[in-house]
């Protein structure tokens, strides 16, 4: 399998190190219900199709990546740095009413 | 002040010839990693300018006679050769000159040694003089550059020196022996 970098190029997959799933980027707020937690957490799909999720280009330029790929044919669809993914605005954070 | 004796980290092993391509330790001087802060885009190329440098694209090298200032990651670049003139405040600046060893790789043979060792496209077409890659040697991360068509320079780890030497001597023999009439 090779990645193509979006800074360095295509590289072979050894040059990388495996995270997990696009959810650890969307962390609930402090306050949120302990489902939400317990979801962010534990539960993953494991999907026979396109996924996606991180990854790290360890021996190359240190960047992480946010990388859509499909498990059945192994095409990589999409990569971008996750410092230059398109996110929707957190909602401000609710200060602790003193 | 007792008066230390500084040591390259191969202790100036004597260089290595075989089947016509050279491994050698280079002294590449001071290494100054520069990361540009927020908004300081503008300043900072007019800073490089007075250096005669440009903050290079990923991949690529910006050169003055001795003088580099090479891409090694994002956001961030080693100025190789001299002192980081004029670049405070404009930058995050982090003195690495003793922490890497540079080795050199000449002669006609050198990109076939190093296909041995690099996982990279390293012909000419795909990997032209000037340009340089974050790349694993084996299992180390280094930094490999091509200063000319048949010659290539190395930046690993200092703890990583001897490894380094080891796994480009065993790649150098093993060629060699390929190229040995019998």
């Amino acid at each position: 399998m090779r990645i193509p970098c979006p800074l360095c190029g295509p590289r072979d997959r050894r040059e990388f190190y495996y995270y997990g799933a696009e959810d650890y980027l969307n962390r609930p707020a402090p306050d949120a219900p302990p489902e939400a937690w317990d979801n962010y957490l534990h539960l993953r799909d494991n999907p026979a199709g396109i996924t996606r999720d991180l990854w790290y280009h360890e021996t190359g330029c240190a960047s992480w990546l946010l990388i859509t790929r499909n498990t059945v044919t192994h095409e990589i669809r999409d990569v971008v740095l996750v410092a230059d993914r398109t996110v929707p605005k957190p909602a401000p954070r609710q200060r602790a009413a003193t | 002040m007792p008066d230390l004796i500084a040591k390259t980290p191969l202790a100036g092993r004597a260089a290595l010839t075989l089947a016509g391509v050279t491994l050698a330790e280079a002294d590449p001087g001071q290494i100054t990693s520069v990361a540009p802060f927020k908004g300081q885009d503008k300043a900072l190329a007019k800073a490089l300018k007075a250096l005669g440098l440009a903050f290079p694209a990923p991949n690529q090298v910006s050169s003055k006679g001795d003088v580099r200032l090479v891409w090694t990651g994002r956001d961030q670049a080693f100025l190789v050769g001299t002192p980081p003139q004029g670049l405070a405040g404009l930058a995050a600046l982090t003195d690495q000159s003793d922490g890497w060893a540079a080795l050199w790789l000449d002669g006609p043979g050198a990109g076939d040694v190093l296909a041995r060792l690099y996982p990279l496209d390293l012909r000419p077409a795909a990997f032209p003089v000037g340009q340089v890659a974050r790349a694993p040697l084996n299992h180390m991360s280094s930094i490999l550059m091509r200063p000319g068509p048949h010659s290539f320079e190395m930046l690993v780890f200092r703890s990583m020196a001897r490894t380094a030497w080891h796994e480009a001597e065993a790649a150098m023999r093993a060629l060699a022996a390929r190229a040995a009439p019998g």
